[in-house]
């Protein structure tokens, strides 16, 4: 009896809450018919942010894994002053509200900002553009590689790593042939989260964005500025295109989840 | 046992290659993507004096705005912290038809970024909308309300209360509660004694981190909030609104506020989970 009423509480939460708004989505995307979505969705202003979308998140990735492999490397094999507080810094993109962490990079790396105004002179731009939305990006999505890496190291220990050493490998060879199939799965799910949040960040980018038409609208920017501009079918036929990512990036996960749960069974 | 070894063994740690290479990096990057940006904000607040930090902080439009962020946060969060433990609990405990996909569905809200949130649940609470038209009917509203807010702080931070618990009722012993209950305790006896009481800071920990993340929310709130300054506006926003018009010492001492608030929320769960852990110990 418990069991029921409890499981039909659960659906129903769900149904209601995240399953009914999914269903919106795409009802609204398709409400004046597959011709007017497909229009909609090759508005040129909507390809480009697109296009600013997918850059940005090809420069954000390639960086976030490197520091994330870095952090979780030296934290997890080395003790040295400040272990800590890297440790709790990387933790911090979690704690911030975007729209804060928006206006902290503005404060900084703005013309107003001490970095900024002292690039002003030679013509650098930090902000407002594709470098602000890179830049912002790289905070939001910084934690997630590193979370995933560091445990799987911890867990995996330096054994192997010290024999291979002893056996004359080079630092690379050893990060290529021990480290690097160690963490795969772990890094694999960090790239994911990594990939989905930096093409979804909303908050924070439209802070630092400029949000100048077909120039730096990143696809989330975008389709708050169709909403705003009354194009419903417009925001919500962009909208499915996000969806699409997100329900991509949870299959994936499921699929890392059940594929990383064999593996680790039969170490 | 590496706390007694001399100093000189335990730096043979560093035996591996790449300390210089890794902890550069890491510094290097934590340096400027996350430690400066933070201490721009410090900066513009240290130019506050305490009467104009006073003075931002204190006008009516801004106590509004706290105020209903602080409210419409700590609503969502109970609601949360209870539908998180059910749904933690539905989906460790029983097998059934359509688990995996409610599995799939609870990490949604997480994945689906919050602009496409934020327009679907205005969607389907305005009055044309599937649910906003079954309230209209019912003379209530919710889009563009404080209670819009509200739903829409559920949908975003669900994830966090859920995921968090769920690692605490794997853990639990199904043995204890069939020894309740063959003691003979009640349902209730055995729901607060026997399940919810080694739960505690698990669930303590979850809707820490569900009212964090309400707190800061933007995206999924700005569109069925309506935005009405000294009703519906939430702190993030006005933050945005004075940036726009280079007030940036206003928007600093907002900001640097909200920003305080969710490091001492987070301080204080770290805190509390871990006295609360050693006493549910001691308790035996």
């Amino acid at each position: 009896m418990a069991r029921r009423f409890l499981i039909a509480l659960a659906v129903g939460f769900l149904a209601l809450m995240v399953l009914a708004p999914l269903i919106a989505i795409f009802h609204r995307a398709f409400a004046d018919g597959a011709g007017m979505y497909l229009a909609a969705i090759s508005e040129p202003e909507t390809l480009a942010a697109m296009r600013l979308t997918v850059i940005a998140a090809l420069v954000v990735l390639p960086v976030n894994v490197i520091f994330g492999i870095a952090a979780a490397w030296a934290i997890a094999r080395y003790r040295f002053f400040g272990r800590r507080a890297l440790l709790i810094l990387i933790e911090v993109p979690f704690a911030v509200s975007p729209i804060v962490a928006g206006l902290c990079f503005l404060l900084i790396y703005g013309a107003y900002g001490p970095v900024g105004a002292a690039l002003e002179p030679y013509g650098i731009q930090l902000m407002f553009n594709l470098t602000g939305i890179v830049l912002v990006s790289l905070f939001v999505t910084c934690p997630f590689v590193m979370r995933e890496v560091l445990p799987v190291l911890m867990v995996s220990g330096a054994e192997e790593e010290r024999a291979a050493l002893g056996l004359g490998a080079n630092g690379w060879q050893i990060f290529r042939h021990i480290v690097l199939p160690n963490i795969s799965w772990g890094l694999a799910y960090g790239v994911v989260l990594t990939t989905a949040r930096a093409m979804g960040e909303f908050g924070a980018v439209s802070v630092v964005s400029g949000a100048i038409r077909g120039e730096t609208m990143t696809l989330p920017l975008q389709i708050e500025l169709l909403y705003n501009d009354y194009n419903a079918t417009g925001a919500f036929a962009a909208a499915t295109v996000l969806t699409a990512l997100a329900l991509v990036t949870l299959v994936l996960r499921g699929l890392l989840d059940r594929f990383g749960a064999q593996r680790k069974a039969s170490i | 046992m590496p706390a007694i070894l001399p100093r000189r063994f335990r730096a043979s740690r560093r035996v591996l290659p790449g300390f210089t290479l890794s902890v550069g990096i890491s510094v290097l990057f934590a340096g400027l993507i996350i430690l400066l940006p933070l201490t721009g904000l410090l900066w513009h607040l240290a130019q506050l004096s305490p009467a104009d930090y006073l003075r931002v902080m204190g006008t009516e439009r801004v106590l509004t705005a706290l105020r209903v962020t602080v409210t419409a946060a700590a609503l969502a969060t109970v609601v949360n912290g209870v539908f998180g433990l059910i749904l933690a609990w539905v989906l460790t405990r029983y097998r059934f038809f359509g688990r995996g996909v409610m599995d799939a569905l609870v990490d949604l809200p997480f994945a689906l970024p919050t602009a496409v949130a934020g327009i679907a649940l205005v969607a389907l609470y305005d009055k044309s909308g599937w649910i906003g038209g079954v309230l209209d009917r019912m003379g209530l509203q919710v889009a563009y309300t404080w209670w819009g807010i509200v739903i829409a702080m559920i949908f975003t931070s669900i994830p966090f209360a859920v995921r968090a618990i769920q690692p605490a009722i794997e853990e639990l012993d199904p043995a204890e509660e069939a020894a309740a209950l063959t003691l003979g305790a009640g349902p209730l006896q055995r729901f607060f004694k026997v399940m919810l009481r080694p739960l505690l800071p698990t669930i303590l920990t979850g809707v820490g981190l569900s009212f964090v993340r309400s707190l800061g929310e933007f995206g999924a709130v700005i569109f069925i909030a309506g935005n009405l300054p000294y009703k519906t506006e939430i702190a993030s926003l006005l933050i945005l609104i004075r940036l726009d018009e280079f007030d940036y010492p206003a928007a600093s001492a907002v900001a640097g506020t909200l920003l305080a608030l969710s490091l001492v929320i987070l301080i204080a769960i770290n805190i509390a989970q871990n006295r609360l852990q050693s006493y549910l110990r001691t308790e035996g």
